[in-house]
């Protein structure tokens, strides 16, 4: 019985990955993301100096240029860039996974039954994010930390309030047109319960488009979130971020060019990782978000 | 529906969405921290000077009544006075929103300029070795933030080869023009200050570059994809086969309906980088409304955080109906799309 049950799997498994791979650029992105997230989780083995990552200081070391034993360099009080650099991807990680986790569930939620009920639970919530589409996402954020004290959980908080509209918005129109197919009506007419149907019927159903756009919104979260960081409103020192890290290193341009660059670069290896990975998932899925 | 309905309707839907935002704001602003007053007073403030303040500011009176006198004030353009500059908040604004402005004007030409070009170079000779590298360029676009190309570009071209200047907007020892607009462009203009004009372009290179790297990006993005989207249609091998020229056919018949889907998505870019100035001017000691943005979000100083959010605000909202307008012009079907949402 598990031969029969497993020989499909693994064609479909290997159909996916014929799929996902037909595009070099998926791979590269996945390759990128693992890389990365095994690399924060062993952090403290795999960095020259873990001691790097928070306050610490080597005056003697300091504002070297790359080499050995530091290979991005040090800055200005002799903290090795490289290790920070992993400590950063750290935050960034953190950032988007908590701010995906809070704005996802409560996005698809609002979206259900905006899309769901017609009349006016549609016509309030989509309101609602219509506004909070039509605000600048910088600026809305900006608004939030205004209020706030600027640090990592409050830059999540102000990240997620922007977030959520977006997931509303794209649920919304993926149940308005699955809510007259076929096996919908079918629930209904059995008289199934509405949190039955939503739930186990429309859900699953949402769920490639919406995970295609978590994947990719990994990416545009770190990228804000990094912005943030960089105005110093997201993470506070002695914590290593690496929006942090490149205003800090602005300031010594251009004798200390690295301690800038390397952090900025690294930004960019983590997005860009995030969003070859979802234009892979996308091709695999098949959908538009 | 008559495009004289379609645009009441969008001013309405617009003024909507600013009510909607002055009211976040004002929740944000009133309702969460504490005791505004005692925020503006400071620690050291006594009891009297707080409630005299409180008195002031209508922080006794319910919440639609301080609702209604704060949006009486933004809507006399009267912000309030700025805890940080000790001055009014709309003359702080009138001093450093035109710069910024300014650079936002320039990248968005460039976004155009430089993107579309690309986008139907890369469309025409599709899956050649031109697509392959405006691909490659759009990538990179896409995911650097503006302050990584920022100080990328500040390295490169302002300190290794040293041939754009590293920041500012004039070069010191130049005789502004004087400032009737506070944009540079209009001010040497009006004057007749060409030298000052072209400096200013030279110290507007990096910055505005460094803006407008992801909208271009966008933009040729976006023309390739609508512009082979339409490739296959019936009706462009119908104008080859009148022996209509590929170069009229791809400028023409191509581009005009691909720049649709395109305008629409380049109008948010371009809303979009009056937030990521931010970045972009902290980098080059820009002379906008950047660092003030961010010194006054971090000394809680709510009368000028309003301003500056609701100023950016009213220009999103501005460029999103003045992009409705267009689309809906270009393309009728939007309208009637519209006419069934409402229905």
């Amino acid at each position: 019985m598990n031969a029969v049950a497993v020989a499909p799997a693994r064609e479909h498994l290997r159909r996916t990955w014929y799929a996902f791979s037909r595009n070099g650029g998926s791979v590269v992105g996945l390759g990128i993301v693992v890389a990365i997230v095994l690399l924060t989780t062993f952090a403290p083995w795999l960095t020259p100096f873990p001691r790097h990552a928070r306050a610490f200081t080597d005056f003697e070391h300091a504002g070297l240029p790359p080499g050995r034993p530091y290979a991005l360099g040090t800055d200005t009080i002799g903290r090795d860039i490289f290790t920070r650099v992993v400590f950063g991807y750290r935050f960034s990680l953190l950032l988007g996974v908590v701010v995906l986790t809070a704005a996802v569930p409560t996005g698809v939620l609002l979206g259900l039954l905006a899309g769901y009920y017609r009349g006016w639970p549609e016509t309030v919530i989509m309101r609602i994010t219509d506004i909070f589409l039509s605000i600048p996402p910088l600026a809305l954020a900006l608004a939030i930390m205004a209020v706030l004290q600027p640090n990592l959980q409050n830059a999540m908080l102000a990240v997620s309030a922007m977030w959520w509209p977006w997931y509303t918005r794209l649920v919304y129109g993926l149940v308005s047109s699955l809510r007259t197919e076929g096996y919908v009506q079918a629930a209904q007419i059995v008289g199934a319960s509405p949190a039955h149907i939503l739930l186990r019927e429309i859900l699953p159903n949402c769920l490639p488009a919406v995970l295609t756009k978590m994947t990719l919104d990994m990416a545009f979260v770190i990228l804000i979130g990094s912005s943030l960081s960089f105005l110093g409103l997201g993470v506070q020192p002695p914590d290593p971020d690496l929006g942090t890290m490149v205003a800090d290193g602005a300031k010594y341009m251009p004798d200390l060019w690295w301690i800038s660059v390397f952090p900025g670069l690294a930004i960019l290896v983590i997005v860009l990782g995030f969003s070859l990975l979802g234009d892979g998932l996308r091709d695999v899925f098949g959908v538009e978000v | 529906m008559r495009y004289s309905t379609f645009l009441i309707q969008r001013v309405l839907l617009s003024v909507l969405v600013l009510l909607g935002l002055s009211i976040l704001i004002f929740v944000i602003a009133r309702v969460i921290p504490g005791d505004p007053a005692r925020i503006a007073l400071g620690p050291l403030a006594s009891r009297s000077q707080i409630e005299a303040l409180r008195a002031q500011m209508h922080l006794d009176e319910p919440l639609y009544a301080q609702y209604a006198y704060y949006l009486a004030g933004l809507l006399r353009g009267d912000f309030g006075e700025s805890l940080y500059t000790h001055r009014a908040v709309a003359i702080d604004l009138r001093d450093l929103f035109p710069a910024t402005l300014e650079l936002v004007f320039y990248s968005g030409l460039l976004m155009v300029v430089i993107g579309v070009p690309l986008g139907i170079v890369a469309a025409v000779w599709r899956d050649r070795w031109v697509d392959h590298t405006v691909r490659l360029v759009s990538l990179a676009g896409v995911v650097t933030p503006a302050f990584v190309w920022a100080i990328v570009l500040m390295l490169v071209f302002a300190y290794a080869l040293g041939v754009l200047p590293v920041a500012g907007r004039l070069s010191p020892g130049l005789v502004p023009p004087s400032a009737a607009t506070g944009t540079v462009t209009l001010d040497a203009l009006l004057a007749g200050n060409l030298r000052a004009y072209l400096d200013f372009l030279r110290h507007l290179i990096l910055p505005s570059v460094s803006l407008s790297l992801a909208g271009v990006a966008q933009a040729a993005r976006l023309t390739r994809a609508s512009m082979v989207d339409v490739a296959g249609r019936p009706y462009i091998e119908a104008a080859r086969a009148f022996g209509i020229s590929e170069s009229r056919i791809a400028l023409k018949y191509m581009l005009k309906p691909s720049m649709i889907p395109t305008v629409t998505i380049l109008g948010l870019d371009f809303a979009a980088l009056l937030g990521n100035a931010f970045l972009v001017e902290s980098v080059f000691a820009w002379p906008g409304i950047a660092r003030y943005g961010v010194e006054v979000i971090l000394r809680k100083d709510l009368n000028a955080i309003v301003a500056v959010v609701m100023i950016m605000g009213l220009f999103f909202v501005v460029i999103n109906f003045c992009i409705d307008m267009l689309v809906g012009y270009l393309d009728p079907r939007i309208r009637l799309r519209q006419m069934e949402d409402a229905a």
